[in-house]
């Protein structure tokens, strides 16, 4: 007699775990800890938020009707007499990309209870934050006082090119400037030793989840806005 | 690899030196899509390398460094599978994009 085969063994065991998670009755983010499904449910929306300004961004370049700039010349810098195309952005690229790398690490030694190592590599991920920001503050200040560029306006085609600019990357420099605030905090903390007390370092993971964020949001913008 | 509990429970530990390899790879895919501009690589090539290198970047960003590599599959799911509507209104906004831009050109003498 043909016996039914135990489902078990034809569903592969992770989607039994979904399935299991999200039909029992309790938590659906068992084992991970509080703050952490939380930041990503809030990270979640971010990405709707940053989403919805690429979108919007896409449509009005796409409708523009102006020319729309050469980023390329837009954002190039004059080094050593040579004139290097998108150069600042690809350096505040390398910044955010180096601050990511600190981040992990710092989680890293935070679970391995090194507060030392773990508040050195947290201030120096904020520092490559503050150099970012000083210079986004300084593409901003040519942008507005050499360029002329205005949320309204662009001297050199597109006016959609003014406001997409400033929306996106000043909501993003708002985020990396939070970033940098919430890693002073955590790391003063980590300092102190708060997080011993507890024995629980979950906080420098989540601060970093919300660092790498910040990180990725930067790959899209330096994709659609910069490069595209 | 999502049927460690104790992964999450007592934190993410992973060697340092897999952080610093993703490092690397950042630093690579990022100076390898400045070079896409640098070259001038221009029309159909430029944009697929330009969306390879940035799937890449996020990929190894997200999975790497925000651990989701090593989370339970249900908060995965719950993270990756919600952004996917958004090709939704990448499409809608595109046709919407495409009849703003025939109107101005025709009506209103491509001025804008």
């Amino acid at each position: 007699m043909a016996q039914a085969v135990p489902d078990r063994e034809v569903i592969a065991p992770t989607l039994r775990e979904i399935a299991s998670d999200w039909s029992a009755d309790q938590e659906v983010f068992r084992h991970t800890h509080w703050g952490k499904a939380m930041m990503w449910i809030f990270l979640l929306s971010d990405t709707f938020i940053f989403s919805c300004f690429l979108t919007g961004y896409m449509t009005m370049r796409a409708s523009a009707v102006l020319p729309w700039p050469n980023t390329a010349e837009v954002f190039a810098l004059n080094i050593g007499g040579q004139e290097l195309p998108l150069v600042l952005i690809a350096i505040m690229t390398f910044a955010l990309i180096s601050s990511s790398g600190t981040m992990a690490m710092a989680v890293n030694f935070g679970y391995q209870r090194d507060r030392r190592k773990t508040t050195a590599l947290m201030l120096i991920t904020a520092l490559f934050g503050l150099v970012f920001l000083g210079m986004q503050a300084f593409e901003w200040s040519k942008l507005i006082f050499e360029e002329g560029v205005r949320p309204w306006y662009n001297p050199m085609g597109a006016p959609q090119f003014g406001a997409t600019f400033f929306m996106i990357t000043g909501f993003h420099g708002l985020h990396v400037t939070c970033g940098v605030i919430l890693l002073l905090i955590i790391a003063s903390k980590v300092a102190r030793g708060h997080y011993d007390k507890a024995g629980d370092y979950s906080a420098v993971e989540i601060a970093g989840l919300y660092w790498h964020f910040v990180d990725l949001v930067w790959v899209f913008i330096f994709a659609f806005f910069y490069l595209w | 690899m999502q049927h460690d509990p104790s992964a999450t429970h007592k934190g993410q530990q992973h060697p340092i030196s897999l952080y610093l390899k993703v490092w690397g790879l950042l630093f690579l895919l990022s100076a390898m899509s400045y070079l896409v501009d640098y070259m001038h690589v221009q029309g159909i090539v430029r944009w697929v390398l330009i969306v390879t290198f940035m799937l890449l970047k996020a990929g190894l960003i997200l999975s790497i460094f925000m651990h989701l590599a090593w989370e339970r599959l249900s908060l995965i799911y719950a993270i990756l599978v919600p952004p996917l509507v958004l090709l939704v209104l990448v499409r809608i906004m595109t046709i919407e994009a495409n009849y703003a831009f025939w109107t101005r050109a025709i009506f209103m003498g491509g001025g804008g």
